[in-house]
């Protein structure tokens, strides 16, 4: 008979399990509230962070309202992996209209919930990065502009991957994507382009802005009732590798958010009315290295020849937002 | 109850009447007043509950009553010219879903040379988006139009857009009839949607579908809107028997029954060609009108009965397809037993005054049968040539426009 030994706690990393922690502060997913908002067989790849990031989120959002939610979503992998019909994986009333306009169909069903008497009913937008930074920059601007009642949720994978990969404002430096080669003398996604759609957000000053990543899916859902706990416009903006994009193992993929995390790359943060009100701390910073060398889309960086002087721009980066946002656990690990 | 009003003012209330939901507003000549209208009420409260979003775009207009409609709110907006464009996407979006939306387009033209005076080509370029298309020749036909079409969208579950021209009806000052709100609610019952967001009963709505269905999707709102062909006409009876008047319907006839010669148009022209035919007329020439209220779906029966014997068909149209002719006038040949005998007149481009002499001398000349296939009316011909010599003679001849303006003259001592 085979043995399968059983792991009670992940090892290597400072999660905590479950069943250690008080019922209230269990992750919604781990308890029979679950709502399997985004139910299981959709057709996302293997080590999709997004399908993770939003299976974590809307479920915090259908928790945090009781059910009364409503979603729209942009174009993008999302929609096509969650909604081939006749099949659809949303357990929850669900519209996707265009690429570009989710925010302002997000504010349209808050307008018609309002006006007939059913304010209880939430509405959550969502898009990808492209349908975030890019083509759907306008009318998210709007929304934020108005502090219409919708919380935006942007799941950030850098870069366009439903069409194949291509850049996005997104797209971090150096990354090499199907519109940014790894060719020529400065391959890959240029420096010095490129949209912080956090601080964006916050300079709108709206209720409520946070970032987030799938390494920390308690913390992410946290901040989905956080935000669940304001009215007005509210911006979330989750870091979830793509295995495609990115060119790593789809194991891997918890693990690259979290070197993101540590590395100083992605800075974890909220904020409240345009101000900064929370870091989550890095324990041990890692150096980028260790972030980029697991993916493809950073592998002429390391080889035929090792680009110092391009990773020593990336780690300048990553030192900048620890200081900016002063990540770094100064009492110690 | 009768009043005189500016035809903006007058679709607002009617509007209001409608009982909307949720209005998207952004500014566009010429149809301001309108929304603005609207926002005045919204926000005295004299129109209640409603819900009044000034949003940052036309394309974010349409998107918020996107998302309004596919929530169970009775959406309304209003848009022009480069706006209808730039919200295009979405518009294609609201049909594909079959949104009831409605939405007023005050006809203007579109840009480049940037103009904001009145034509056609802006509801002509969407001409086959999916939105049931109405046009009115009239303020009082501009206001009743938009009462019939909010229970015409929602009972098909198709948008309606209401044409009104920009400025000659939105900024003209007129006598209407207004109804009563006792009037309207007995006309138009509530929005009972379709389809909704509903969290008491989830469904996906915009999913993908591939080849396997798409035909029959597209197919299905053909058939909404051949329906709409039956509908319409018997609404307006009803309206006519409700509010003792003739408005919409899917055509206008007048004086065709014993027409050698049929003018077709759509919009307020209209008023100036019946002007012109009855002065023709009172010579002895036996000319008809037919004005076209409906334009999507296309009343092909209609129009065939209505153009019957007349042995030509003179069609008056103030837009037109570059590099083919005519947009109005390709429909009506679908329609006529001689698309040979079919005649085209570019007329009112950019707001350029339609003068009944004009009309009176292009009428004569296809009586005759000295007139082209392809007319520009009251075309200056002569600055188009030295445009074109100016191109031949030196490579790097400038912008376009300006220069032709420039030989054109003030437009001061253009006006007789």
């Amino acid at each position: 008979m085979s043995f399968q030994p059983v792991k009670f706690y992940q090892t290597g990393t400072f999660t905590v399990g479950n069943r250690l922690l008080p019922d209230n502060e269990r992750s919604v997913q781990s308890t029979d509230r679950r709502h399997n908002s985004l139910n299981s067989g959709h057709r996302a790849c293997q080590g999709c962070g997004e399908a993770l990031g939003a299976r974590y989120a809307i479920d915090a959002a259908m928790e945090a309202t009781s059910g009364q939610l409503i979603a729209a979503n942009a174009t993008g992998c999302l929609e096509v992996f969650s909604t081939p019909y006749p099949e659809t994986s949303w357990q929850i009333p669900w519209v996707h209209s265009l690429f570009g306009n989710t925010a302002a169909v997000a504010t349209g069903i808050a307008a018609a919930m309002r006006v007939k008497g059913r304010a209880d009913v939430r509405v959550v937008a969502q898009g990808g990065d492209g349908g975030t930074t890019d083509i759907g920059f306008g009318c998210l601007s709007g929304m934020f502009e108005r502090n219409d009642d919708v919380l935006y949720i942007c799941y950030d994978n850098g870069g366009y991957m439903n069409t194949g990969v291509q850049r996005s404002s997104a797209t971090p430096p150096a990354a090499r994507t199907a519109t940014t080669m790894a060719v020529g003398p400065t391959p890959g996604n240029p420096f010095g382009q490129g949209k912080d759609l956090p601080a964006i957000a916050m300079a709108h000053n709206i209720p409520y802005v946070a970032t987030a990543t799938v390494s920390e899916l308690r913390d992410l859902e946290a901040k989905v009732r956080r935000a669940m706990e304001f009215r007005g416009a509210r911006y979330l903006h989750i870091l979830v590798p793509c295995p495609l994009g990115w060119g790593h193992d789809s194991a891997l993929t918890i693990r690259m958010a979290r070197l993101a995390h540590e590395s100083g790359i992605f800075p974890v943060f909220e904020a409240e009315n345009g101000e900064v009100t929370g870091v989550s701390k890095i324990r041990r910073q890692v150096p980028v290295e260790e972030y980029l060398k697991p993916q493809k889309r950073y592998a002429h960086l390391f080889s035929p020849k090792p680009r110092a002087d391009v990773i020593g721009r990336i780690q300048e980066a990553a030192d900048k937002n620890i200081r900016k946002y002063g990540l770094l656990d100064t009492q110690g690990a | 109850m009768l009043k005189q009003t500016e035809g903006s003012h007058a679709v607002a209330e009617a509007v209001a009447l409608c009982r909307p939901e949720v209005i998207c507003a952004y500014p566009i000549s010429p149809q301001t007043h309108i929304v603005e209208g609207l926002g005045e009420m919204v926000k005295s409260g004299e129109l209640s509950p409603c819900e009044f979003i000034n949003v940052e775009s036309e394309f974010a207009a349409m998107s918020v009553a996107i998302g309004a409609s596919a929530a169970g709110a009775r959406a309304y907006t209003a848009t022009a010219s480069q706006g209808l464009l730039f919200m295009a996407e979405a518009v294609f979006n609201a049909s594909g879903m079959g949104l009831p939306i409605v939405m007023t387009v005050a006809n203007r033209a579109i840009g480049a040379p940037i103009n904001i005076w009145n034509d056609h080509t802006d509801s002509m370029s969407q001409r086959d988006c999916g939105w049931i298309q109405l046009f009115a020749e009239t303020n009082q036909e501009a206001l009743d139009l938009h009462i019939q079409a909010f229970r015409l969208a929602e009972e098909l579950s198709v948008p309606v857009m209401v044409c009104m021209d920009g400025f000659i009806l939105t900024h003209a000052y007129e006598r209407v009839d207004m109804p009563t709100q006792a009037q309207v609610d007995a006309y138009l019952p509530p929005f009972e949607p379709r389809q909704v967001l509903d969290p008491q009963e989830p469904v996906s709505m915009g999913a993908m579908v591939g080849p396997e269905a798409f035909t029959e999707v597209r197919y299905l709102a053909h058939v909404k809107q051949m329906q709409a062909l039956d509908l319409i006409p018997a609404w307006a009876a009803e309206f006519r028997e409700a509010f003792g008047r003739d408005s919409g319907g899917l055509i206008h006839a007048y004086r065709t029954e014993d027409a050698d010669t049929i003018v077709v148009a759509l919009g307020s022209v209209l008023g100036t060609i019946k002007d012109t035919v009855d002065a023709l007329r009172d010579k002895g020439h036996r000319f008809g009108v037919l004005g076209i209220t409906c334009f999507r779906p296309w009343p092909t029966a209609a129009i065939r009965q209505a153009l019957g014997n007349a042995k030509k068909v003179v069609v008056l149209e103030k837009a037109f397809g570059v590099g083919l002719g005519g947009i109005v006038s390709a429909n009506v040949r679908t329609s006529s037993g001689s698309p040979e005998s079919v005649y085209t007149v570019i007329a009112g481009l950019g707001g350029r005054p339609i003068t009944r002499d004009s009309l009176a001398r292009i009428f004569l000349e296809v009586e005759a049968g000295t007139a082209p296939a392809l007319t520009f009316l009251d075309l200056n011909r002569a600055v188009v040539d030295r445009a074109l010599a100016r191109e031949r003679a030196t490579r790097r001849s400038g912008p376009i426009a300006e220069a032709l303006v420039r030989d054109v003259g003030l437009v001061t001592a253009q006006l007789r």
